[in-house]
């Protein structure tokens, strides 16, 4: 009895060596420190009005990117453990972690830093800024935002526990089956990076299609699609992506579950499964997803170039139209992630020249940055280091990704060492450089003053170099023969002394996110220096710099009207007094009430999830009743907004206009 | 630049010294090719290198020259804010990425078929055909021609065709000998082709590219190129070996071990190969029902 209504569980899968144990213990002391904290401050009521049930955007945001920063954390511990491993593990000497760990934290690795830290800071960074920039007070549907975002807090908070109970899975990121079937793998670990994926997927999807509708129906008047700022566009680029690709990933992930559920042979060896399938699938939905989140970085650097070069975007209609090519593309190079699965010459050519045709859109927005730059007045904050750092590397990404997409070069370099120095130049270099620069240009607009200069260009020199000295030593071991995933080589290579150079890099890596650490504390000490007051920090062009820092709840007193691109530079200009705010009448808002429904269907999902791995159907059905419960009431709910009256906007705004002057 | 980041700056140039020091001497495998596929491969890459410098070396020029002449202190230069196109430039640099891929586009089409894994070098000697089965963790090779078996090991002749046949009884693998060039996915229940070749005699290393579980990165092998008459001594002698191949000894070896020592055959039982492709092929009614769920 007890078996059949605890499933799978059992004590033995608590934490099983040292280093899992002293993560296992870290996190429950960082608990503890919460929440002894917010006892000790009696902040739980202010922690649960005003953050945990908002429907605010900016402040789903914010949660958004600290959970990201919090994974970023550990994915780091991650890579440092791999490379520590790598630096010390060669001939005699073993290292210090176990085969199957290592496997367990490279593929943690993979899924952490995509799932956990690039997609909430993106999301997080939509939500900050997609609303304001269009001049709209929130987004289109602010429940659905709360789900997603407590949807993917579920799927953060699983990932974490499968640290610490049970295992996870040792199947690299995708998961190829047969490996990832019941046959390879029988325990709980593919289970637990299956119902993650599920889980936060399901959370993603629900989030771009919020972003997609507000985008298209919730803009100020008179901002045509072609008077939109282009990180709208580029976001825009980004959700249809993620809207058409993660009912794939679903799918896929789907199937592989029923394999393992039911008996199934989608994806076994035998009984006419086809693990091919799953490949074709999984990279229908995995290479189009690196775009979702490049995107949307490419266009944080078309806001931020304009603006501390002060001059008009280059080639705006160039980068619509390259936003657009590289948005369909992306869906018709899955194939060159496997080259050498043994397809004819005919599709194997053609996919390698379909993937190089993106370099030439790409291409273009990198000498339409240059061109915003000629002829400009550039002041070097942080963001436009970010900015020159990010074409340095990037550029010598694409000029590898283009190698690669050569089959005749990818059947000799195809997952080798030089495949992940490539595919980290794009990611440290592209999308990481991008949110981080995103991030530093939009916080005051958040938080109502500027971060440090000084800790945040520290942060880049040391994420800069240390990017080249972790991966230009990769390059060269992948041209040395050197595959990905080895926790373990022979001395005879002499790879050694190139993977120490590299664990090197990864420490002066570590260094740049502490100071980036240091960068945030500095800044909050600081803060009535740094204090934003005219809501206006970087002369900024586009309509959220028109309102105060930190925005207002309700975002825009009174919506702007938009006569063309650059609205608040073109408002600046018309007027020398700033003119933001023309002399209309203020009306009664509508704006939603905080609701503790998102959270609750975000337990409810993280009980399914947990349950279903461990096999205990009764509670995965309470769970699953649980969401579908959740999602009827709350439809019946009459009183999900409420009237902010004119007179009261008038006093808020009044208050902040004191302020600014 | 502040002083955090000249010294940044400087650790980077002293550990990159560093690494040219202690990598001096070793085997750049994929850059010292030692066969006509590698090689091509080499070329191919130096090739695209060379192409995309073309772009790459004017934007990192353009990148510098300009966020140096336009800086905001710079107040001589001049300052355009208004300036946000010009068709003439901007076709500029549509067409010239554009006939930059144009290029590469036709070098790819032409190399993905001649270097197509699958196709057959054209020799004048006739090839060596190498059945190749990864297990877990352990490659054996079969020569269906000379009736041999060997794990972990692989030799063939020097300038003389070598037509791998490969599969898995195991997760997919990748089978890789970097000196020689390509790698091609073995895969359980199917057959891939790979077709490579060694100028001269020399021992290279092979592994596998595809990680499959715990014992992958002891998933190595010795691939040996011989001089005709070695090979064929060698061949006489592992046919010396009275040990025989057969099914109850593959099943024996199919059972996961990792870092497995080099092991011969004289007597490998024929059709084998086609034995362990056809494990998953069977149908329905043949098979045992599978025990799923123990609890």
């Amino acid at each position: 009895m007890m078996n059949n209504m605890f499933g799978k569980m059992s004590f033995a899968a608590l934490p099983p060596n040292a280093i899992v144990l002293s993560a296992f213990l870290f996190m429950i002391a960082l608990a503890g420190l919460i929440i002894g904290a917010l006892f000790y401050y009696k902040r739980w009521r202010w922690l649960w009005d005003e953050w945990l049930t908002s429907l605010d955007a900016k402040k789903i945001g914010v949660m958004y990117i600290i959970v990201g920063f919090v994974m970023l954390v550990r994915g780091a511990i991650d890579a440092a453990l791999m490379r520590g491993q790598q630096a010390v593990a060669a001939g005699d000497s073993l290292g210090y972690l176990s085969p199957e760990h290592f496997g367990q934290i490279f593929t943690a690795h993979g899924v952490i830093m995509i799932f956990f830290v690039a997609m909430p800071l993106m999301f997080g960074l939509f939500n900050l800024v997609v609303p304001m920039q269009i001049g709209a007070r929130d987004v289109a549907f602010p429940f659905l935002n709360s789900l997603s975002f407590w949807l993917f807090a579920a799927a953060a908070v699983l990932m974490n526990i499968s640290l610490v109970y049970g295992e996870f899975a040792s199947i690299g990121w995708l998961g190829y089956p047969p490996l990832s079937e019941l046959e390879y793998s029988p325990g709980v670990g593919v289970d637990y990076y299956i119902w993650i994926l599920q889980i936060a997927g399901l959370g993603s999807l629900f989030s771009a299609i919020n972003f997609l509708v507000t985008i298209l129906k919730m803009r100020a008047p008179g901002m045509t699609l072609m008077r939109m700022p282009m990180f709208e566009w580029t976001t825009l680029a980004s959700v249809v992506l993620v809207i058409v690709i993660f009912p794939i990933l679903t799918a896929t992930l789907a199937m592989l579950s029923l394999d393992r559920l039911l008996g199934m042979h989608f994806f076994t060896s035998d009984f006419g499964g086809n693990a091919m399938m799953y490949v074709n699938l999984i990279w229908a939905w995995g290479h189009p997803e690196v775009y979702v989140l490049i995107l949307p970085a490419f266009g944080a650097f078309s806001e931020i170039v304009p603006t501390f070069a002060k001059k008009r975007l280059f080639g705006y209609s160039s980068m619509v139209a390259a936003s657009i090519v590289i948005c369909f593309l992306s869906f018709v190079v899955w194939l060159h992630h496997f080259f050498t699965m043994g397809a004819g010459a005919n599709v194997n050519a053609f996919f390698g020249i379909a993937t190089m045709v993106i370099a030439i859109p790409t291409g273009v927005k990198v000498f339409n940055w240059l061109a915003t730059m000629y002829r400009g007045r550039i002041t070097f904050t942080t963001p436009m280091y970010w900015f020159l750092g990010f074409v340095g590397t990037f550029t010598l990404g694409g000029m590898t990704g283009v190698m690669m997409a050569v089959p005749g070069i990818d059947f000799q370099m195809h997952n080798s060492l030089f495949l992940v120095a490539h595919f980290h130049n794009m990611v440290i270099g592209g999308v990481v450089f991008g949110y981080l620069a995103a991030l530093s240009f939009w916080f005051p607009k958040i938080f109502g003053f500027t971060l440090d200069e000084k800790w945040g260009i520290r942060a880049f020199w040391c994420w800069l170099i240390g990017f080249f000295v972790a991966f230009m030593p990769l390059y060269l071991l992948g041209f040395m023969g050197a595959t990905r995933r080895l926790e373990h080589y022979d001395a005879s290579t002499g790879w050694q002394p190139l993977f120490i150079v590299a664990g090197i890099g990864v420490v002066i890596i570590a260094l740049g996110i502490v100071f980036q650490a240091v960068q945030l504390v500095v800044s909050i000490i600081k803060r009535h220096e740094y204090a934003d007051t005219t809501g206006d920090p970087w002369d900024g062009r586009t309509l959220e710099w028109s309102i105060p820092s930190p925005a207002p709840f309700y975002n825009f007193a009174i919506i702007p009207a938009v006569h063309g691109r650059d609205a608040f530079w073109e408002m600046k200009q018309s007027d020398p007094i700033v003119q933001a705010r023309p002399a209309q009448e203020y009306v009664d808002i509508e704006l939603p009430c905080n609701t503790p429904v998102g959270v609750y269907i975000g337990a409810c999902a993280f009980v399914f999830g947990f349950a279903i791995v461990w096999h205990m159907w009764w509670l995965a059905l309470l769970g699953f009743l649980g969401v579908v419960g959740l999602l009827i009431a709350r439809s019946f709910d009459e009183n999900t907004e409420y009237i902010l009256p004119a007179a009261e906007i008038a006093r808020l705004d009044a208050a902040y206009t004191q302020k600014t002057i | 630049m502040s002083r955090t980041s000249i010294f940044l700056v400087l650790v980077a140039v002293g550990l990159v010294s560093l690494l040219a020091h202690l990598s001096g001497g070793i085997d750049i495998q994929i850059l010292n090719p030692q066969g006509p596929i590698a090689l091509e491969q080499k070329r191919l890459i130096i090739t695209a290198v060379l192409l995309m410098l073309i772009v790459v070396v004017p934007v990192y020029v353009l990148a510098a020259l300009i966020a140096w002449k336009y800086r905001a202190t710079n107040t001589d230069a001049p300052y355009t804010p208004d300036h946000d196109h010009d068709q003439r430039i901007e076709i500029v640099w549509w067409t010239i990425p554009l006939l930059i891929i144009l290029t590469l586009g036709t070098i790819t089409w032409k190399t993905t078929h001649a270097l197509d894994p699958f196709r057959p070098l054209d020799s004048t000697v006739s090839p060596v055909t190498i059945q190749v089965v990864a297990l877990n963790w352990k490659w054996l090779f079969i020569y269906p021609e000379y009736g041999i078996a060997t794990v972990n090991y692989v030799a063939f002749p020097e300038d003389t065709p070598v037509s791998f046949h490969i599969t898995a009884d195991a997760p997919m693998n990748s089978f890789w000998i970097p000196s020689l060039g390509s790698q091609i996915y073995a895969m359980a229940g199917m057959s891939t082709r790979l077709h490579l070749l060694a100028d001269q005699p020399g021992t290279y290393h092979g592994l596998s590219a595809n990680w499959s579980g715990e014992g992958f990165s002891g998933m190595k092998f010795i691939a040996q190129s011989l001089s005709r008459e070695d090979f064929d001594s060698w061949v006489a002698a592992v046919r010396q070996i009275s040990s025989v191949f057969d099914t109850g000894e593959y099943d024996l070896l199919a059972l996961p071990s990792s870092h497995t020592p080099v092991r011969y055959f004289g007597h490998a039982q024929p059709g084998l190969y086609d034995y362990v492709v056809n494990k998953y092929m069977q149908p329905h009614d043949t098979m045992p029902v599978r025990v799923l769920h123990d609890e």
